[in-house]
């Protein structure tokens, strides 16, 4: 019996299994629109439509190979980058310091390509960190400084640094265990899939019971039903999943599900933070029905290298 | 077609390789940098007008307005687009003159007196008269990024002669951030652009003027509201 065999068939599996989660959204619309015409569907239509458009490009980005995942989950944290920026008060003079930021994203992929651990981790936290508030010292316009300088690098942190764990999840050696199981696509959808459906459960969750708020300053659609339902129900599909997709055994798989329920509402409830202080709803127009990629990504900022150093601590 | 022949950039007189520089032009240049490099958000793009002879009148921030204001149209149309640009300002030097009429296809403009031989505005005569659809920057210069300045009279000229040629308000939103005047090296930002209904020809010329740049602020406190911050400028200037 071979693993080599077993390992993707079981990726096949799972991405079938997203693809009849889709069908089953986009049929449980189309019967609701049909029985309630009254009500407004739109945005749970459009909602549900860039949802098929995120798990095709997903599905492409980690079934081809490791240089073309690389390539889009880097364009994707440009885009994330980008919305950041385009979001936050910037200084004119820090024209060139944002440009040497942008050029951060392909190099941290570089990394991650290489394969070398020690550069990746301590590259933007350590390096950019330290260069960009040189750069702009450089330009001479001391006013403002320290929230350019901040918000800059917060930015990078969130949308680089942090959603670049998920691309390292691909180049983890795959027989650290001896074991097979956990190839880097597997453990990318495991993060993924499991972050996202975290989202929609503590949406479901929220909307069935919820009615305690959790954080009503931040957010006040969030309750504390929500939340808990949402972590429940995550901690139940990592420890369904994990198995599966990752060399973990079923209590740490367990674990890792409730880590994700856990951080993934905080980084939701952080991008809200962002986005109350600077007066939007959300934080772009790319994905119709959802907002900007930003609003999207939220969670994995918190969830991903979190998972990541969970796992890497664990079985790597 | 045209009554005067003027020497820079005649808009009746293109050759093949001309036109082949344009397509890559706009193929290999405008659309890869608005598209991807920044990214456009287009409202309303259902109100630009496809067909000329028309006029697109634009705020003015930045290298980059004439690019984005390309990649608004499908390559099958943008041969038909002509940008109206400062003569004293591209064709001073020899390789920008030539990059600027050929490569871009820019119409020079006479900035200042209309007191010369050859009338300012004649190339964009002949650009309307020849059925294409002419790009204006009312404001003339790029400016303060970010900001409008005092609209020029040359539109309302313009439009006097041809007052039933659709005038197509459209303003764009980020990319005095992105590449502003002295800037040269355009950094990322999600630029919004938002096309609006025409405006009509009218015979008191500040009426016109006032009203044009009514809409242009109307546009631009739409756009502000939209989440980009746009941003700061602390440097005595």
């Amino acid at each position: 019996m071979s693993f080599l065999a077993q390992a993707p068939r079981a990726l096949e599996y799972a991405l079938i299994a997203v693809f009849c989660l889709l069908v089953f959204a986009s049929t449980t619309i189309a019967l609701l629109a049909r029985r309630y015409p009254h009500k407004n569907w739109l945005e749970l239509k459009l909602r549900i439509r860039t949802w098929w458009w995120i798990v095709v490009v997903f599905v492409l980005a980690i079934s081809v190979n490791r240089t073309v995942s690389l390539l889009v989950l880097s364009f994707v944290s440009f885009l994330a980058f980008k919305e950041y920026l385009t979001l936050v008060p910037t200084r004119r003079e820090d024209h060139m310091p944002l440009f040497w930021a942008y050029l951060a994203i392909p190099v941290q992929y570089f990394w991650i390509w290489d394969g070398w651990y020690g550069m990746f981790i301590i590259f933007i936290p350590v390096y950019i960190f330290l260069f960009l508030p040189m750069r702009m010292v450089l330009i001479g316009e001391t006013r403002g400084f320290l929230h350019a300088a901040s918000s800059l690098h917060w930015g990078l942190m969130t949308t680089v640094f942090s959603l670049s764990h998920m691309a390292y999840l691909l180049v983890l050696p795959t027989d650290a265990t001896g074991s097979m199981k956990g190839n880097g696509p597997m453990l990318v959808l495991y993060l993924v899939a499991l972050t996202q459906l975290n989202d929609v459960a503590q949406y479901l969750w929220g909307k069935a019971l919820g009615k305690a708020k959790i954080i009503p300053k931040v957010s006040p659609n969030k309750t504390i039903a929500g939340f808990v339902g949402g972590a429940a129900t995550t901690t139940l599909l990592g420890w369904l999943l994990g198995p599966v997709l990752t060399p973990m055994s079923p209590l740490y798989a367990a674990t890792a599900g409730l880590l994700i329920g856990v951080t993934g509402f905080i980084g939701d409830v952080v991008m809200s933070g962002l986005k109350r202080d600077l007066g939007v709803k959300d934080t772009g127009d790319l994905l119709p029905g959802h907002g900007g990629i930003l609003d999207r990504l939220d969670s994995l900022t918190y969830t991903a290298p979190l998972f990541f150093h969970y796992l890497r601590y664990l079985y790597y | 077609m045209t009554d005067t022949p003027h020497p820079e950039a005649s808009p009746t007189t293109t050759r093949w390789w001309q036109t082949l520089l344009r397509l890559l032009f706009v193929a290999g240049v405008a659309y890869p940098v608005t598209l991807l490099w920044l990214g456009l958000t287009v409202r309303h793009r259902e109100r630009l007008p496809l067909r000329g002879p028309a006029i697109i009148v634009a705020n003015h921030n930045s290298h980059l307005d004439i690019l984005t204001l390309y990649s608004l149209f499908p390559l099958s149309r943008v041969l038909n687009v002509r940008p109206a640009a400062a003569a004293d300002y591209f064709l001073t030097n020899r390789w920008l003159a030539w990059f600027a009429s050929h490569v871009v296809g820019i119409i020079p403009v006479i900035r200042g007196s209309a007191s010369k031989s050859v009338h300012p505005l004649a190339g964009c005569h002949d650009a309307l008269a020849a059925g294409h659809i002419l790009i204006l920057f009312p404001e003339g210069t790029r400016g303060e990024p970010e900001q409008l300045s005092e609209l020029k009279s040359g539109l309302w000229y313009l439009a006097r002669r041809y007052p039933d040629i659709p005038i197509v308000p459209v303003f764009m939103y980020g990319l005095g951030r992105a590449m502003a005047k002295g800037q040269h090296v355009p950094v990322p930002f999600f630029v919004d652009v938002h096309v609006d209904r025409p405006i009509d020809w009218h015979e008191d010329k500040t009426h016109f003027k006032t009203e044009l740049q009514a809409r242009f602020h109307a546009l631009r406190r739409k756009a502000a509201g939209h989440g980009n911050q746009g941003d700061t400028h602390h440097a005595p200037s």
